[in-house]
């Protein structure tokens, strides 16, 4: 089947009901979307799919032809990162960083629809999203730093 | 052959054996220094000096044999070396290093930390005198005990300075210049004229020289490095999903493994039937591995679904069949035979107890997994003469140790490359995945085997957090707290987790009272009693190891009577604190919250201060009962850690600590039916999510003249702090975690 993730096509021979998680970190290499629960339940597989951010491990991989899959690495780079990340260097948000791919992924969408966001809200956003080292204060941080650059970009 | 290897056979390395030999491990305790590990395979002409410092064509690699967790340790370690080695932190790659006894973590030796009770059970086995001399000949390469800084602080520093000096040494000799004329700045020595000689360029000549032994660490008021924030130097790679995890590592020609166990601790695999998992798409082999089956895919998720295909017949666990008998034998634990520990004895609690009003209550504290959110995994290939392993471990040494058993190598013929990890909080003290994936290995020779655990598998097979079960017996007079008489009973973690190793741990275990029994108040008559409770689960360090239950059994205890003599939580702890530095974190903490007693319309505080690997940490928990639970809404948190490295390295572990100690009070536990966890992902294990999230304000002290580790001291005072707020704001007293059996929460 074929796949659009983070703008290319990409032909793959799995399973249809191969999650999309495994298609991208076995057979495509994309390392940057993690395993961490299988079952919904941490967020660190997070995607976007035309836009939404979903969990991978959710998703089957036949229902992902034809939709626009971006991974963390799609999203932004080391030399040119998007400001979600941008805000998460600022923030100094990591410890192990594990979830971090997932968090951010997460974060990037919720901004999208929701550019302006209360706290509420982005505790609303961002609570299916686990983090075992603890770092949810700077995430917070990051997430309301993250909206006021991208306000500040679409002026 | 290693990374490592390849490396060093272009590579010039600098720094100074006599440091390694003499200041820094201490040639009174050994004598006979351990080897460089970074000397081997060299070419001729090549040298290598010290074993924390490489310089070659590409620049300056710091080695940095603390594992990184997540913790930063590479950061931190980074840190220290550039301190002195005069780099900047951008200017520097990082390497784990390989396994070697060079490594071993002064700090865990029983002078330094708390920590100790490893190596006793080494040092019997050495029949050793000094135990810091037996942790060195063994070269115990561990990561823990919140030990990273305080063993490195001295060891990398010196290192770096004799590099530096002994650069600078070769570019006098270079261009006739006076060393004392010379700089160092940004990696490279600056001449007289400004001429900046990068150290890469002078490594060839440096090579040839004696190292500077001569050396003294720059004062504080100097330091260009400690003390202030850097941006961390793993910080981009994880923002932007480059960071490459054990769980990542790829290796030309491998197999992707799944492991099945009996679902029971301990139990065995009485027989398998594959036919069906074998039929699957990508499916290459089901082999059989200690406790249970693999199954060889050419894809995780092939594998890991393979696996539950097996037919399995699983045999019987050793353990009893019910938590209720599990608590049964804690508390037939307090027994005279059972008695492992009193180091807490002041006064004559017996007396004091004989009459008057006696305060009773029993406290009870779960299993609970590590649960990292990388699951554990590890690639290993062995070959006819040697073994190649990549995993993320705390335990290097040990890995290479059993893999060459295994495997039927010796040490020296495993290579161990210690990956980056997805979190740890002592679930990689452990290595029976490597050892799993070496059997399946050794099956398939010369094939890389990279095995994976499932979720599932991660925390249905973790060696959790000890349970643990205390009684409490006191008095009070006249407003303040006379007796408080604290017994715990305990399985020992340290036996279970050395028995796994091979390894004894004969005498006390000093983690069952770890927090208790060194409570800094001097309450007139004050016994703490720890009891070695038989093994039922198997068990390991969980972040905090034995402060995490003891640490909120004596606070939650010393709650109870303060409230009984009509004394202010906060108060009569100030009152009663005996020690210095943690009288000085009690007041901040205090201050920084603003204590001014009961606050009321449901709310409250809770205050709970434990000394855990050397450090006093104070804490300050404000809730609120609202209509839907209780909200955690601030902690304040104090803690003496003698230096604080990198301020917002440190900031973030202790709100991390933080969290791990409240997340897990709230509703975290791992249950055994018939020898089997009943929570075996995070449905059924959630700790705290971002929106139970307190605001949490933090305070490193520096005024202790040891420099401490920050990993773990913020974890024990969370739960009792909690424990305390809940009371104050409901009147519902909370004696058994996970909370949430007795209390909602947002």
């Amino acid at each position: 089947m074929k796949l659009t993730v983070n703008g290319q096509t990409r032909e793959v021979d799995v399973e249809e009901d191969m999650p999309l998680l495994w298609v991208l970190r076995d057979e495509l290499g994309l390392t940057g979307v993690k395993y961490g629960c299988g079952i919904a339940q941490c967020g660190a597989c997070t995607v976007h799919l035309d836009g939404a951010a979903v969990r991978s491990c959710q998703v089957w991989a036949a229902d992902a032809e034809g939709a626009e899959i971006v991974t963390i690495e799609g999203l932004g780079t080391p030399d040119a990162p998007h400001p979600v990340q941008e805000a998460w260097i600022e923030a100094q948000v990591a410890q192990c960083g594990y979830c971090q791919s997932g968090q951010i992924m997460q974060a990037a969408a919720f901004l999208a629809e929701t550019p302006d966001p209360t706290v509420a809200e982005i505790d609303d956003a961002m609570s299916g999203n686990l983090c075992r080292c603890g770092t949810y204060p700077r995430i917070r941080a990051a997430v309301q730093a993250a909206a006021a650059k991208m306000r500040e970009g679409a002026q | 052959m290693s990374r490592l290897g390849r490396i060093a056979r272009r590579t010039f390395l600098v720094g100074s054996a006599a440091i390694a030999a003499g200041v820094v491990f201490g040639a009174d305790l050994v004598r006979r220094p351990h080897a460089n590990p970074l000397l081997d395979d060299l070419e001729p002409g090549a040298a290598a000096i010290t074993p924390y410092v490489r310089i070659d064509a590409a620049g300056v690699t710091l080695i940095t044999p603390r594992a990184d967790l997540g913790q930063g340790a590479y950061h931190v370690q980074a840190l220290l070396l550039a301190e002195e080695l005069d780099v900047e932190l951008d200017q520097v790659s990082v390497d784990p290093g390989p396994p070697a006894p060079v490594y071993w973590n002064t700090a865990l030796a029983p002078e330094a930390a708390e920590f100790m009770v490893p190596a006793q059970g080494l040092m019997q086995d050495m029949a050793e005198g000094a135990m810091g001399a037996v942790m060195k000949v063994i070269g115990l390469q561990i990561t823990g005990g919140s030990t990273t800084v305080p063993d490195g602080w001295d060891k990398l520093r010196l290192a770096a300075a004799s590099a530096r000096e002994t650069l600078k040494l070769a570019a006098a000799e270079q261009t006739g210049a006076a060393v004392d004329q010379l700089r160092t700045e940004a990696g490279a020595v600056i001449l007289p004229d400004g001429t900046a000689l990068p150290y890469t360029d002078l490594a060839a000549r440096a090579a040839g020289m004696e190292p500077v032994a001569d050396i003294a660490l720059r004062p504080p008021g100097s330091w260009r490095l400690i003390g202030k924030p850097h941006p961390r130097i793993d910080m981009v790679a994880k923002c932007t999903g480059t960071q490459a995890y054990g769980i990542d590592m790829t290796v030309p020609g491998m197999l992707q493994a799944a492991i099945r166990l009996n679902p029971a601790q301990g139990g065995g695999l009485a027989g398998f039937d594959a036919t069906r998992a074998l039929a699957m798409r990508g499916v290459i082999d089901v082999v059989r591995v200690r406790g249970g089956i693999a199954v060889l895919a050419d894809n995780t998720w092939r594998a890991m679904q393979a696996a539950q295909a097996v037919e399995v017949e699983w045999a019987e666990a050793p353990m009893p069949a019910t938590m209720a008998a599990q608590w049964q034998v804690l508390s037939d634990s307090f027994t005279a035979e059972r008695q492992d520990s009193r180091n807490r004895d002041d006064g004559d609690v017996m007396a004091a107890l004989a009459e008057g009003e006696i305060i009773s209550a029993e406290y009870r504290a779960p299993y609970l997994a590590h649960a990292p959110l990388e699951p554990i995994g590890a690639i290993v290939r062995v070959e006819a003469d040697r073994a190649e392993v990549w995993t993320g471990t705390q335990i290097p040494r040990f890995v290479q140790q059993n893999v060459a058993r295994i495997a039927g190598l010796s040490p020296e013929d495993v290579v161990v490359h210690v990956q980056m990890m997805g979190g740890s909080f002592g679930h990689r003290l452990e290595d029976e995945v490597v050892k799993q994936a070496t059997e399946i290995a050794v099956q398939k020779p010369g094939t890389p085997i990279k095995l994976t655990y499932s979720r599932e598998e991660d925390m249905a097979h973790d060696f959790p957090r000890q349970i643990a079960m205390a009684r409490m017996r006191g008095r009070v007079a006249q407003g303040r707290v006379e007796a408080l008489d604290l017994e715990i009973a305990a399985p020992s973690v340290m036996a279970s987790q050395l028995g796994r190793q091979g390894q004894a741990a004969p005498g006390p275990d000093s983690q069952i009272p770890a927090g208790a029994w060194n409570a800094p108040f001097a309450i007139p008559h004050h016994r703490v009693t720890a009891y070695r409770a038989p093994e039922l689960a198997p068990v390991s360090s969980w972040r905090s190891v034995g402060a995490s239950h003891a640490g909120f059994f004596h606070n939650a205890a010393l709650d109870e009577l303060i409230h009984a003599a009509g004394a202010d939580p906060m108060e009569e702890r100030l009152r009663l604190c005996n020690d210095p530095l943690a009288r000085r974190v009690l007041e901040e903490v205090a201050g920084m919250s603003g204590w001014t007693g009961p606050l009321g319309d449901g709310r409250g505080r809770g205050v709970a201060l434990v000394t855990s690997f050397g450090v006093p940490c104070a804490e300050v928990v404000e809730v609120t009962e609202t209509g839907s639970g209780i909200r955690i809404d601030r902690v304040w948190v104090a803690a003496e850690v003698g230096r604080v490295v990198d301020p917002v390295n440190f900031e973030n572990l202790v709100q991390g600590g933080v969290i791990w100690g409240l997340g897990h009070a709230m509703n975290c536990e791992i249950t055994y039916e018939g020898g089997a966890a009943e929570q075996r992902n995070f449905d059924l294990y959630q700790g705290m999510r971002l929106h139970q999230c307190p605001e949490i304000v933090v305070r490193g002290l520096e005024n202790g003249g040891t420099v401490r580790g920050i990993g773990e001291p913020p974890v024990p005072p969370a739960a009792p702090a909690l424990a305390g707020a809940i009371f104050a704001a409901t009147g519902t007293r909370l004696r058994e975690m996970p909370f949430n059996r007795f209390v909602d929460f947002v």
